[in-house]
């Protein structure tokens, strides 16, 4: 960054703010998209693995390169437009569902100084941002003009409405414990060890936050929007090639961005779990592998659990989750407010 | 009523959940049963039926006798046979066809041969290229029993005290 800015000076300031804001998007970017790729292989891996098979194993030593062959197979491919598809809204819905799903990586604080854009309102931001995948996938689905996309999108649709709602009260919990919106105010929030995190006060509504998160991105065992052995593939199923693709990086950089907020939030972030030894590994690495442990869970559930019923996954969202967090916050008000623990919040 | 707090304690612990996690992470450390199929190979039972064979006796002459048993017995109509007599009076077959894409590796064939001239060998990766390769004649089904010959007799010895 030092270097950039010392060969730019003289440049009009506008200029320098905007290529330093590419140069960290970039920044941002390639080791996302890495890690989306990454995430593909490990999921088959660890799956593999859990069935008792080896997994992907054929390109590269021991299948490493697995994920880069998958991509040039998808570049390569054609991608076909059905004859009856919206052309327009068509092409738009993964432009949509890959928007929400990176712009929100903007205000993920990494270690303390490293974010894009330290903005107040950021975890309001993420949640506005989440909330416009839907759009992508409800589009998507529309624009195909076949029934089974069309009900793919409408139970994903319908679902990540249901839980945006947990998901929001969930994380009501923390604002009041943080009582900060900004990212990074609340990991500063966390300070200390192991015993600072957020998870221990707040620990139901970790679990439905997570549980919620699973349900967001439209994970096992709560997939019923793709449902291969009903609909196919879900709101995508028309689509092929790069656009496929893109639905794809999509879904994977939601995974990772729903695993590293859980990381931020209830996990203390860049933080060390004990201060002395372990603050010898950089923030940023401590932050990545906490959303790596979150994210090992999320292929962990995909390993293990059968797909849920869909009125089931609606009781789930609104007769369990909803009531849950309401009492959780009422209870953690409570605490707060009217008994002399209350310091341990802040 | 007990049961039923302790089932909502349940429930709300993800006992079950938690139960089901634990199973797959034994398994992600289970020792890995996966056969490398090209490189590593299953063992076939000598009983296997795979592509066809026409044997001959140590002398080099062939067991066929024409008696067209196969043929009768075949259940997909595969085997095509003609015969005529030989200068030695025998008789013998003057085309012996099987298409394999008619055939079902039902092994009745074998079963049905008073001479055990025609068998199923173990080998099953065969493939073919062109139209019209799926017939296999009496000539390529000689060639096949000539060249595996040692093997299928093994076969044939080992499954013999159970015949």
């Amino acid at each position: 960054m030092d270097l950039m800015l010392s060969y730019m000076q003289g440049w009009p300031g506008w200029v320098q703010v905007m290529l330093i804001s590419v140069a960290k998007i970039v920044l941002i970017l390639i080791p996302l998209l890495l890690a989306v790729a990454y995430t593909t292989y490990a999921e088959r891996k660890l799956i593999g693995y859990m069935q008792i098979r080896i997994g992907p194993n054929r390109v590269g030593p021991r299948g490493w390169l697995q994920p880069i062959a998958d991509a040039f197979k998808l570049l390569l491919k054609e991608a076909a437009i059905p004859t009856n598809a919206n052309r327009y809204l068509f092409q738009l819905a993964p432009v949509i569902s890959i928007t929400a799903a990176l712009a929100a990586w903007a205000v993920i604080p990494i270690s303390d100084t490293l974010v894009l854009a330290n903005i107040d309102a950021s975890l309001l931001y993420i949640l506005a941002l989440t909330s416009m995948g839907v759009y992508g996938v409800i589009i998507a689905g529309w624009a195909s003009n076949s029934k089974y996309a069309f009900l793919g999108a409408m139970r994903s649709a319908a679902q990540i409405v249901a839980y945006e709602i947990a998901m929001g009260f969930a994380l009501v919990g923390v604002l009041m414990v943080a009582g900060s919106l900004n990212l990074g105010d609340v990991v500063r929030g966390q300070q200390g060890s192991v015993l600072d995190w957020y998870i221990w006060p707040l620990f139901p509504l970790f679990l439905v936050y997570f549980i919620s998160g699973v349900a967001e991105t439209n994970r096992a065992p709560f997939d019923v929007a793709e449902g291969e052995s009903e609909l196919v593939a879900g709101f995508h199923v028309e689509y092929s090639g790069m656009p496929f693709a893109v639905f794809f990086l999509a879904e994977y950089a939601n995974i990772i961005l729903i695993s590293a907020l859980t990381a931020i939030m209830f996990l203390g972030g860049w933080h060390a779990p004990i201060n002395t030894p372990f603050t010898i590994v950089p923030p940023g690495l401590w932050f990545i592998g906490k959303a790596a442990f979150v994210l090992f869970f999320f292929l962990w559930f995909r390993a293990t659990f059968p797909r849920y019923r869909y009125d089931q996954i609606m009781r789930l969202g609104w007769k369990v989750f909803i009531p849950v967090t309401l009492v959780w916050i009422g209870v953690l008000g409570f605490f707060m407010f009217f008994t002399p623990f209350g310091h341990m919040f802040h | 009523m007990n049961t039923r707090v302790r089932q909502l304690f349940r429930s709300f612990l993800l006992w079950e959940l938690l139960k089901g996690l634990q199973v797959t992470g034994r398994h992600l450390f289970a020792r890995k049963i996966t056969v490398q199929y090209p490189e590593e190979k299953t063992p076939k039972s000598p009983r296997f039926r795979g592509l066809h064979a026409l044997r001959r006796y140590p002398n080099g002459e062939e067991r066929c006798i024409a008696c067209k048993l196969c043929e009768a017995v075949c259940p997909a109509a595969a085997i095509t046979i003609e015969s005529e007599e030989r200068e030695d009076g025998t008789r013998r077959t003057t085309r012996y066809d099987i298409d394999l894409f008619k055939c079902i590796y039902c092994g009745f064939c074998e079963e049905a041969c008073p001479v055990d001239s025609i068998v199923e060998t173990h080998i099953h990766e065969f493939h073919f290229e062109n139209r019209g390769e799926n017939i296999i004649t009496k000539e390529q089904l000689l060639a096949i029993g000539d060249q595996y010959e040692a093997e299928i007799a093994a076969a044939r010895s080992a499954d013999a005290p159970y015949r």
